[in-house]
């Protein structure tokens, strides 16, 4: 009881504070972001005085089964069902985004529609929101399973969880509202980056605190990976977002850094987002859900300790590679591009090593669909960790820098190997964690596939061709020595490519619609009548002995 | 010496030395001839066929 009171004290202390700078702060956008801090506040102190048991009555909604198994999957439920619908929700502002560079009226004149704002929410959408409830809620799956142990701290672990759905929330909103630091990939300001600090060590804790305390002596590769993201995301995140706000009752505040310190810690930060939150945090998931999808151990456990080290080792050095040619020191280039080089070997180590674990069943690409997106996976993050190095090489970044070259890189990762494993990841999990037999539909697997893999062709290639011509007619000179084209000669002559690229969109959204009706009849418990994937081939007439010809013609006679 | 040039100087000798032998030891630590035993028992881990899907 004391406990109770003291907590709904400390929620109630919460919303006065942010009542007060609510009154104080001179900023529109800001006190819309007190006025939600302030009512999700009281609102969580509602819920935890309240005599009803309102996350048991959600758990009803969802038709979550009483948690009696060995592991605390309450909270995975809710990632499975957040997952699908941020995915969903980051893959319509994308096409949304993508048919405003088409059709620029689409911006609809207001201020809260401009690209400029919808862009961030776009890419947060999909990498954190989408990406991050993916991590959190597989890492939470994989690391009680391979560590044989409930989640240690069970409220921190539900602290983490929407917690960091209210920093998704908070960032989101933020953007349409014009609130942004200016740095890509980690635009939200100062107040919310450091309730993300708090979320983020909280959630190192829980993770720690599990593989504390396993009853499975080794810990399992997949929790390398796992860990590893969690600690180089909240070191990057805390040096890039050093600050100073102007006021506490502003939004606005300054960077510790400027000039070309600034740049370079911002893309040291950047470019190990990409390498520890999409790559490292993804190839977990990797490690335990092809092998356990494919029914066989991975193909080397050694070269997946060899992928581990050379990621960790590598990566951390490449970000320069987003600077060449600017004021950075030119040994600092050739660093980033170097290490950028070195690290083709240990990704296609890593997605030699996923293929190569179906070794002696690669006729499950033929019937499992699953299995088919994970393998569609892997060679996507075989294709964008080969594009990547060889875009950061100087001669080429010199063409396809600033170009949509690079949005088509970052797609065919994000689209092909993100977005791949992780609907793989929720389609092997769905079933399990709501004790169905199956999914209700594989066909509908199967759809999703093609949809999500031609659209991803689409994009890539009409990016690509989009990119090479626009780097091309940028570095045009004609005989006396002026630019050939005009910038706006440049962006009319992107039009083709801008509706291929906005059809892929409508394709990857497609596919991810159909997920989440696949999702929603698997958890209502319903199983679609259909045609199985694969018939068992026979031909009675061809299933005899062979007669030998001597006796054939005796036969004859 | 300025900070900066000293910093430089140590991340391009003692630092990269550093690294490169912690490195280079962590991978020979995996490929010991002994690790393969305890790499197959590593790999089989997440099979357990009674509980839960392991």
């Amino acid at each position: 009881m004391e406990s109770l009171l003291l907590r709904s004290g400390a929620w109630f202390g919460v919303a006065l504070l942010a009542l007060v700078a609510f009154i104080q702060t001179t900023e529109p956008a800001y006190a819309v972001h007190m006025a939600i801090i302030g009512v999700t506040a009281l609102l969580v102190m509602w819920v935890g005085m309240a005599k009803t048991d309102y996350l048991a009555v959600l758990n009803g909604w969802i038709k979550a089964p009483v948690d009696e198994s060995r592991y605390d999957d309450d909270l995975i439920r809710w990632g499975v069902i957040l997952t699908v619908f941020w995915g969903c929700v980051g893959f319509l502002v994308g096409l949304f985004i993508a048919s405003q560079l088409a059709f620029p009226a689409l911006n609809l004149n207001l201020e809260y529609t401009t690209f400029g704002r919808l862009r961030p929410l776009h890419t947060s959408a999909v990498i954190f929101a989408f990406g991050g409830t993916a991590l959190i809620t597989t890492s939470y799956y994989i690391v009680q399973r391979t560590c044989r142990a409930r989640l240690a701290f069970p409220s921190l672990a539900r602290f983490v969880f929407w917690g960091y759905q209210f920093f998704i929330l908070l960032a989101a909103t933020g953007y349409v509202l014009g609130i942004t630091q200016g740095k890509e990939y980690a635009e939200p300001e100062w107040y919310v980056d450091l309730w993300l600090t708090v979320v983020w060590v909280a959630y190192l804790a829980v993770f720690v605190g599990t593989i504390v305390k396993r009853s499975e002596p080794h810990i399992y590769v997949a929790n390398w990976f796992l860990l590893s993201f969690i600690i180089t995301v909240a070191m990057l995140h805390v040096v890039n977002n050093l600050s100073m706000p102007i006021s506490l009752y502003s939004s606005k505040s300054y960077s510790l850094f400027a000039g070309v310190q600034s740049a370079l810690t911002q893309w040291w930060y950047g470019h190990n987002a990409v390498g520890f939150f999409l790559t490292a945090g993804f190839l977990g998931m990797m490690y335990y859900f092809v092998p356990k999808q494919a029914e066989r151990p991975v193909y080397s456990y050694r070269l997946s300790i060899i992928h581990f080290w050379s990621i960790i080792f590598l990566y951390i050095w490449a970000g320069p590679h987003h600077l060449h040619y600017t004021a950075l020191p030119d040994w600092a280039q050739t660093l980033g591009m170097v290490f950028s080089i070195m690290l083709w070997m240990p990704s296609w180590g890593g997605m030699i090593n996923g293929l190569m674990t179906l070794n002696g069943a690669w006729d499950k690409i033929r019937t499992d669909p699953i299995i088919r997106m994970m393998v569609m996976a892997l060679a996507f993050y075989g294709m964008s960790t080969f594009e990547g190095p060889m875009m950061s090489i100087k001669a080429v970044n010199s063409l396809s820098h600033y170009t949509d070259w690079t949005i088509g890189h970052v797609h065919s990762g994000a689209l092909g190997w993100n977005g791949m494993i992780t609907f793989g990841a929720l389609y092997y999990m769905t079933p399990r964690l709501w004790n169905r037999d199956r999914l209700y539909s594989l066909r509908m697997v199967n759809w999703h596939f093609w949809l999500a893999t031609l659209g991803i062709v689409l994009y890539a290639s009409s990016m690509w061709v989009a990119g090479i011509m626009q780097g091309l007619m940028w570095r045009e000179y004609g005989a006396d020595g002026y630019l050939v084209y005009a910038f706006s000669e440049v962006v009319s002559a992107m039009f083709p490519m801008y509706l291929i690229r906005a059809a892929g969109g409508v394709m990857y959204l497609g596919g991810a619609l159909i997920m989440a009706y696949n999702i929603a009849m698997t958890i209502a418990g319903k199983y679609r009548e259909e045609a199985p994937m694969t018939e068992t081939p026979y031909d009675p007439a061809k299933d005899r002995p062979v007669v030998p010809a001597v006796a054939a013609a005796v036969a004859g006679e | 010496m300025s900070n900066y040039d000293a910093l430089r100087h140590f991340a391009d000798s003692w630092g990269l030395v550093f690294m490169g032998v912690t490195f280079l030891t962590l991978i020979g630590w995996s490929l010991r001839p002994q690790a393969k035993a305890l790499h197959d028992d590593a790999a089989n881990l997440i099979f357990d066929k009674d509980h839960d899907n392991g």
